[in-house]
């Protein structure tokens, strides 16, 4: 403003002393040509704001009245006229002009000339400012993205690179950060013993403050999972690590779990996280243990459970960006919903696309991310326990089948050659062959849907009394087909469909069918005994 | 043991139309099965006739077109007899109650 003003006033009043005042809330304009003026500045209560505001004209300081600081300051300085700059009915300057050299006073040609110059001034004064405001806004703004830049690096740079592969075992990770960066993260720590921790965790805040935090936190845990074996002492020793440097009001929720991939035990402690969630054969159930989140108090014990993941079973580790994701509606995601999912879904890399597309959908189309969103999902492969040969015979052949219709005869084909140095006779043999093309083709309809990219799986088992086929399929939330026994007189009546006889040829072909798993990756296993039975055949 | 679509031809036989089947009797047999039903048919035969001497295959898509043709035939009163099966697919037609409601005709089905 000073810039602007100081031209005009030596061009208009040569040799006349002038002071510039601020408007409300500027910055005083520095007095370099007139160091012994400090700017005036006018509070937004001070009567002279308004007047100055009302006035349209320049005015004349000394036979103003007005209660008003401001005006007092002015006449202490020497001011005789001022001229309100207004632009859209806002004060955004004054030129304050002292008396003139010539000690007359201000002709009315001067106050005109005056009165035209601040109507031109005042609206170019205004762009200026504008254009000022706007470049220390983008300047913030900036600052702000590289501080969003930083907290990105550091928390990526602390996630894991590459999963562990586990035999028997899907372990998949997903991590994905809301754009004003939140304080998850997560970790898989393989031990020495062969065991695996993993862990999931949020700091509260966000930004650059809950970066660094997380980043301390997964330190120590590092370094106490390695050394430790009990996973509530690793939770109490990193909250004792944590607690004498955490900032106020921050602290961290972490799901800490120990798991002997060779047994599933799966051993866990909580450190107010939200719970994981596991599903087993009779459906899903949340994996509780108590405890204080880490960083609030020294002291604190953590209860640790254990639990033993079945073959087929798989756990959901996640942070709390899931459940508390909203839709257009402001309603959440919430628990019930994520543990529908995780019903409806096998697990792993599956389970992770399901939950972010199930999400997708309720967030709405171009919805902004308003947290971190992780999860790290485990499952145990379904039939892996069957490895073991005492109990479950040998393997003899595994294959996986793409879905594709007609692959049931590649099916039958490699499991008669699987079988053929079994014993079993040729019309158990046949029946075996025709439950197999059944139960693969309800595998590639109802589970993979007959989508190309969801194979079906075949294992065949053999021991000294039995042959063995499980057909598991990858298929997403699809219910078992309607168990309708099929009624032939009401099917020529046309009060049955035709279809629903290959659940029904199964059961009748094999000596027993079993479902293992649940609606989400199914195994069926067709079991034939060598000897004995009830053949019904010639 | 590839797929092996189904192939239909026509014979007469003592006044019965045969559906003589060559292939496999699946979802993608339907079109071949049925048009050669509407064609056996026609000409009122005092049967109908499926031989499945050629057939290797038989899935459940299989005997619901076969219960599909079943339901057409008795509509209009025309016998259905079913011949050269094989000894596991007799046992099937048996299972299903398929063979309460159509001739199954003894012979040289299995190989």
């Amino acid at each position: 403003m000073a810039a602007l003003t100081r031209p005009f006033r030596r061009r208009l009043l040569r040799r006349g002393r002038a002071a510039a005042a601020a408007g409300p809330g500027e910055r005083p304009a520095p007095a370099d040509t007139a160091p012994e003026q400090a700017p005036i500045e006018i509070a937004p209560n001070d009567p002279l704001l308004a007047y100055f505001q009302a006035a349209g004209e320049a005015v004349d300081i000394e036979e103003l009245e007005l209660d008003s600081p401001a005006l007092r300051e002015l006449k202490e300085a020497g001011v005789k006229l001022a001229v309100p700059l207004v632009s859209q009915g806002e004060l955004i300057g004054v030129l304050n002009l002292g008396p003139r050299m010539s000690e007359q006073e201000y002709s009315s040609d001067d106050r005109k000339l005056l009165d035209n110059l601040a109507a031109q001034a005042a609206p170019a004064l205004r762009v200026g400012q504008l254009v000022r405001e706007q470049e220390a806004e983008a300047a913030t703004r900036q600052r702000f993205e590289q501080e969003l830049e930083v907290a990105r690096l550091i928390q990526q740079n602390f996630l894991p690179k590459q999963l562990p592969d586990l035999p028997g075992w899907q372990v998949a990770a997903y991590y994905r950060p809301a754009r004003e960066v939140g304080g998850d993260f997560y970790d898989v720590i393989p031990l020495p013993d062969g065991r695996v921790a993993f862990v999931v965790g949020d700091v509260t805040d966000k930004g650059v403050p809950a970066a660094l935090v997380m980043s301390a936190t997964r330190s120590v845990l590092r370094a106490s999972a390695t050394r430790l074996v009990e996973p509530g002492v690793v939770l109490e020793r990193v909250n004792e690590h944590l607690c004498p440097d955490m900032p106020a009001k921050m602290f961290v929720t972490c799901l800490y779990g120990v798991l002997d991939p060779k047994t599933g035990l799966l051993r866990f402690a909580n450190a107010g996280h939200d719970l994981p969630y596991v599903k087993t054969a009779e459906g899903v159930i949340e994996l509780r243990a108590r405890g204080m989140p880490l960083g609030l108090m020294p002291g604190m014990a953590y209860e640790e459970k254990e639990a033993v993941l079945q073959p087929g079973d798989s756990v959901l580790l996640h942070s709390d960006g899931v459940v508390e994701a909203h839709d257009p509606e402001r309603e959440m995601f919430g628990f019930p919903r994520l543990k529908q999912t995780m019903a409806g879904v096998a697990g792993g890399q599956e389970l992770i696309d399901r939950v972010i597309s199930e999400l997708e959908a309720f967030t709405g189309p171009g919805a902004e991310q308003e947290d971190d969103i992780t999860m790290v999902t485990l499952e145990r492969s379904a039939g892996a326990a069957m490895l073991s040969p005492a109990a479950n015979g040998t393997v003899l052949a595994e294959f996986d089948l793409a879905s594709e219709p007609g692959n049931e005869r590649e099916a039958i084909a490699r499991v008669e050659a699987a079988i053929a140095g079994t014993g079993l006779e040729q019309a158990r043999i046949e029946r075996l062959k025709t439950a197999v093309a059944e139960a693969t083709m309800n595998a590639m309809e109802h589970g993979s849907e007959y989508r190309a990219d969801r194979p079906v799986s075949i294992r065949v088992l053999g021991s000294a009394d039995s042959v063995r086929v499980q057909v598991s399929d990858l298929g997403g939330a699809r219910e078992l087909p309607e168990r309708e026994t099929p009624d032939l007189e009401a099917k020529l009546a046309g009060r049955q469909k035709p279809r629903g006889w290959g659940l029904f040829l199964i059961e009748q072909m094999v000596d027993e069918a079993r479902v293992t798993g649940d609606e989400g990756r199914r195994t069926l296993e067709l079991v034939v005994r060598l000897r004995g039975g009830d053949d019904g055949d010639t | 043991m590839a797929t092996r679509e189904l192939e239909v031809t026509l014979q007469e036989r003592d006044g019965m139309s045969v559906l003589a089947l060559h292939g496999d009797v699946n979802a993608s047999a339907e079109e071949a099965l049925q048009s050669a039903y509407v064609e056996a048919t026609s000409g009122s035969p005092r049967a109908v006739v499926l031989d499945f001497g050629d057939v290797d295959y038989i899935n459940s898509t299989g005997i619901a077109l076969i219960v599909g043709l079943l339901a057409q035939a008795r509509a209009r009163e025309v016998e259905v007899r079913a011949s050269g099966l094989s000894d596991h697919y007799r046992e099937i037609f048996e299972i299903t109650r398929l063979a309460d409601f159509m001739t199954i005709e003894e012979g040289d089905g299995d190989a």
